[in-house]
Order: structure tokens, then C-alpha cells, then sequence
């Protein structure tokens, strides 16, 4: 269960950092309302991307960066573990989004 | 132009709430990110290095707060202040803010100078396009003379994805490795607050920004004259506002500057005592003696890069990406020690010495190119200089297929830290549990 929230979530991390720049509107210079129509999506995509992080916030916060979160610190070996796979996936949407 | 670079910066914020959010938990405790190596590693010379890596790169930086203030007031001025003068007040700001005040005091100024920051620039932005007939008119402006006409589209020749993305991503990375924001994140107590920051993150870049940099891309299809290696906020501002409200404006440029760089140099007065004299010099340093050592410190550092600030200014954007990317190289070693329990002293150590070797080497190729066509007149060894610049020339290109030394070298790190990790292993005195099973509390 926790396995799939992080996979979701880095999912999530991947794409947002992946479209911050429309690449899809590269070299185009259509100006919507004064503005061009690339910083507009831009300007929308960071009002999205503060959506998310407050969902993450409230939802999933410390996931893949606080070991052992919902358990106690009685239970060494499990949060030992689930902690190191944890890093290796949620270290993903960072370097995973560096490349699309 | 500047509008891309612009962007670069923006989504290099994105990055940096989740490299920040990533490494900000796992340093609880600790105050900077060589203590916290240091301890996991059982290594005081690790420690050392990191803080010494970091005091580097500071230096760049504070002396890109002197540029940027000495230009702004002598293009402000019209000359009457001149650039030695302008970058000379900074400093001595920027020392007696970090003398008088400290911590606390700064955490203060920081927030409304922040404040005043965003609000002179919204009004200005207003005031400029009330005075051109709005955004519609000041676009069509840019878009309708020859030389500014591809300034609207997303990207150009110059400013092409990897630049971007090389960009965005040292910055990230970069910093979330700064001192200042390292320890006002481990500084944070409060969760909510934390929490908070993090979603407020992109909006507030967005609100600063766009209409900074939006500023820019109107005064260049407005023609107002930028006169060379000069900031062309002052520009605009003297064109089409007051003189008053330009020099406030300024004055909320120059605020927000100082606000950076106090931290700053708060910061890397703390990796100089505590890292670096403590550990190596003296031990049993008493408080009082420490205190002075910090400030004194802070006095010289600051006063050294305005020196140097005189000599080679460089161009602001060079100075701010070579501090940028030489943290972005700490990053990804950092990262790795945090979330994988195979990492070994030799390798993390490795992993960044040469990540930090290959970008400065990329830095300053042509003064160690230089060095080393003196020494051929050392004999014996002279001769085997020209292969060594062949090599060096060959390995150290600047560029990438497009791709800057500055993310190049982060994969360096990563690959050099991992590669290394693998073959060796952990020394009898390193803590591997540190992070993983929270025993690592002393």
C-alpha cells in the first residue's frame, strides 16, 4: 500500500518538474491577453504545482523521507528496510525529472 | 533573452522544494550538512571539506550582491555614485547587519525585506505599464520591432533545452545545498511551518518573478537604453517613473540582496567555527572567544570579496551560475549517503572531490592552462606538459553536446560516489545506521 503511494507520488514529482516547461510550445510566440501563451501555462502550472505540494503536505508528508513513519520506533528492522527502499525510489523524482 | 534564463530559474525552484524536502528530514539536529556527514561517517576531515567547499563557493556569491548593488546605484545615479562606492556600502551593510544583529535579528529582516521586495516590484510593473498603454501594448511593442521580435517565443538559439535544463537543475540542486537555506530548513522546529513554505513555494516565485523578468523583456521593445554590463531595472524605472519611487524601488532590490547575503555570510561563519576551527584548531574553544572568531571572520570575508568585486567583476550571471553549480555538485553525493545504506566514506569523499575537481578545472581552465605552459621550462618535466594540456583541453570543454560542466560534473559526483561506494568498504568507525534507525542522536 505504501509501496504504491510512493510510486504515485513519484509519478506526480516526475511529471510536474518534467512539463514546468512547455515544451510542447518550444519556439512559438503566441501572446494570449499581453502575455505569451507559454508563461501562461507556466504561471498556471506553479499555481498547480502548489496544489499538489499542499496535497503532499497533508496527505503523504515525510513519505520516502521519514522511515518509519506510521510505525513506532520499536520496530528498527522494518522502518530499517522499508526506509532504504523508500530513499532509492523517492530520490527518483528528482533526478527522474532532470531528463524527460 | 533574459526571459528564458528567467524560466530556467523558476523551475529550478520546483526542483529545489523537492531536493530540499528530500534532504531537509533526514537532518534533524544537525546544523550543517558537513556536521551531519561528518557524524554519519566518522569523519572530521569530511566535514571540514564540505564546509570548506562551501565557504568557496559563498564567496562568488557575496560578491554577486557587491556587483549587483554597485551597478544598480551607479546606473541609478547617473554615475554620481560610482560603482566602488556602491558595492562599498553593501559590504559594510551586509558586516554590520551579521555584527550587530545575528541570528534572530536577520530571520526579521529577512521577512520584510522580502515583503518590501514584492510589492515595489508589483507596483513598479504597474506603473510602467499604465505608462505604455498596458501589457497588450507593451508586448505588441516587443514583439514588433526586429531585434526583440523572438524575444516573446520559448527559447532560442542560445537558450536551447539543454541550457535550460542544465540551468534549472544546478540551480535546484545548488540551492538547496546553500548553507543559509540548509540551516534555516533544519532551523525550521515547527512542521506546519515547514509544510507550509513548501506549498507556498511556487507561487511566490511566480509572483516575483514573472513581472521581474517581465519588466526586462518590455524595456528591450521599448527601446530604453541599457548602457553596457549595466542592470536595466534602473533603466526602465528612470524611464518611465519618478526618481523617487526608482530609488525606492532599488533601495527594495538592494534589501532584498542584503537579506541574502547576511544569512550568508551568518552561515558561513558558523562552517568556518564550527566545522572548520573547532574540529581542526582549537577544540576547547571557549564561547566568547568563538563569537569573536565569527564575526571576525565575517568581516574579512565579506571585505576580501568586495576587493574582489573591484578587480574582476565578471558578469553577474557568471558569478551567480559558478556559485550555483559548485553547490549543485555537493548535491547528489549528499543525497546519495542519505538514502543508501552502501555508501562508503572513500566513496562520498571521492564523489565529490572530483565532481568539485572537474567543475573548477572547467572553471579556471584557462589560468591552470596558463600555469602549466610556464612550467615548461622546468626541464624533464616540460615535456610531458603539452600532453598533460591535451588532455586537460580534451576532458575539460565547458560545454557538452550543449549540456553545461556544471550538471556534467553533478553526474560525475553521483557516478564517482556510487562506482566507489561499490568497491570499497565502510571504515570500522563509520555510523551507517545514523539515518536509518534513528539511533544516530548523540
Amino acid at each position: 500500500m505504501r509501496r504504491l503511494q510512493l510510486l504515485g507520488w513519484t509519478a506526480v514529482g516526475t511529471v510536474l518538474c518534467a512539463l514546468a516547461v512547455p515544451w510542447f510550445l518550444w519556439g512559438d510566440s503566441t501572446v494570449v491577453a499581453g502575455l505569451p501563451l507559454w508563461l501562461w501555462w507556466h504561471v498556471g502550472w506553479m499555481g498547480l504545482a502548489s496544489v499538489v505540494f499542499w496535497l503532499f503536505a497533508q496527505r503523504a508528508w515525510g513519505i520516502g523521507i521519514e522511515p518509519g513513519r506510521e510505525g513506532d520506533s520499536s520496530d528498527a528492522n522494518g522502518s530499517e528496510t522499508s526506509g532504504l527502499e523508500h530513499g532509492d525510489r523517492s530520490s527518483r523524482p528528482a533526478t527522474g525529472g532532470d531528463r524527460p | 533573452m533574459s526571459v528564458a534564463l528567467q524560466l530556467g530559474i523558476i523551475v529550478g525552484y520546483l526542483l529545489l522544494a523537492l531536493a530540499v524536502g528530500l534532504v531537509a528530514y533526514r537532518m534533524t539536529d544537525r546544523t550543517s550538512s558537513g556536521e551531519m556527514l561528518g557524524d554519519r561517517f566518522g569523519s572530521k576531515r569530511l566535514r571540514g571539506l564540505i564546509a570548506g567547499i562551501s565557504l568557496l563557493y559563498l564567496f562568488p556569491y557575496v560578491m554577486l550582491q557587491q556587483v549587483g548593488a554597485g551597478t544598480a546605484l551607479q546606473s541609478l545615479t547617473e554615475g554620481a555614485i560610482p560603482y566602488a562606492a556602491g558595492a562599498g556600502l553593501i559590504t559594510a551593510f551586509m558586516i554590520l547587519y551579521v555584527v550587530v544583529a545575528g541570528m534572530r535579528g536577520i530571520a526579521w529582516t529577512d521577512t520584510l525585506q522580502g515583503a518590501f521586495m514584492l510589492v515595489t516590484t508589483w507596483v513598479a510593473t504597474i506603473w510602467v505599464l499604465s505608462a505604455v498603454g498596458g501589457p497588450g501594448a507593451a508586448t505588441e511593442a516587443v514583439a514588433s520591432t526586429a531585434a526583440t521580435a523572438d524575444f516573446l517565443s520559448l527559447g532560442s538559439d542560445y537558450y536551447t533545452p539543454q541550457w535550460m535544463l542544465s540551468t534549472a537543475i544546478t540551480i535546484g540542486f545548488g540551492v538547496a545545498m546553500f548553507p543559509q537555506v540548509n540551516q534555516r530548513f533544519f532551523a525550521a522546529g515547527s512542521k506546519t511551518v515547514l509544510k507550509r513554505s513548501f506549498a507556498l513555494w511556487p507561487i511566490l516565485c511566480v509572483l516575483l518573478f514573472v513581472p521581474s523578468f517581465m519588466l526586462g523583456a518590455w524595456a528591450a521593445g521599448l527601446e530604453v537604453a541599457v548602457p553596457e554590463g549595466e542592470n536595466v531595472l534602473p533603466a526602465v524605472l528612470a524611464a518611465y517613473t519618478p526618481t523617487w519611487f526608482a530609488a525606492l524601488v532599488i533601495a527594495g532590490a538592494m534589501a532584498a540582496m542584503m537579506s541574502s547575503s547576511d544569512s550568508m555570510l551568518l552561515s558561513g561563519s558558523s562552517y568556518f567555527t564550527r566545522d572548520l576551527y573547532r574540529p581542526f584548531v582549537d577544540r576547547s574553544i571557549s564561547e566568547r572567544r568563538e563569537d569573536f572568531l565569527a564575526r571576525s571572520g565575517v568581516v574579512i570575508f565579506a571585505s576580501t570579496a568586495f576587493v574582489a568585486s573591484l578587480v574582476t567583476p565578471g558578469t553577474l550571471f557568471e558569478l551567480g551560475d559558478a556559485a550555483f553549480s559548485g553547490f549543485a555538485q555537493l548535491a547528489l553525493p549528499v543525497l546519495v549517503a542519505l538514502y543508501w545504506r552502501r555508501t562508503t566514506r572513500t566513496g562520498i569523499t571521492a564523489g565529490i572531490l572530483l565532481s568539485q575537481a572537474f567543475y573548477l578545472g572547467n572553471l579556471f581552465l584557462e589560468p591552470i592552462v596558463a600555469a602549466l605552459e610556464f612550467m615548461t621550462i622546468v626541464p624533464i618535466l616540460g615535456e610531458l606538459i603539452p600532453l598533460l594540456i591535451g588532455l586537460l583541453t580534451l576532458v575539460l570543454r565547458g560545454t557538452y553536446m550543449g549540456w553545461t560542466a556544471g550538471i556534467v560534473g553533478m553526474g560525475v559526483g553521483l557516478l564517482v560516489t556510487v562506482a566507489v561506494s561499490l568497491v570499497t568498504t565502510p571504515a570500522a568507525d563509520e555510523r551507517r545506521a545514523i539515518y536509518f534507525e534513528r539511533l544516530g542522536a548523540d
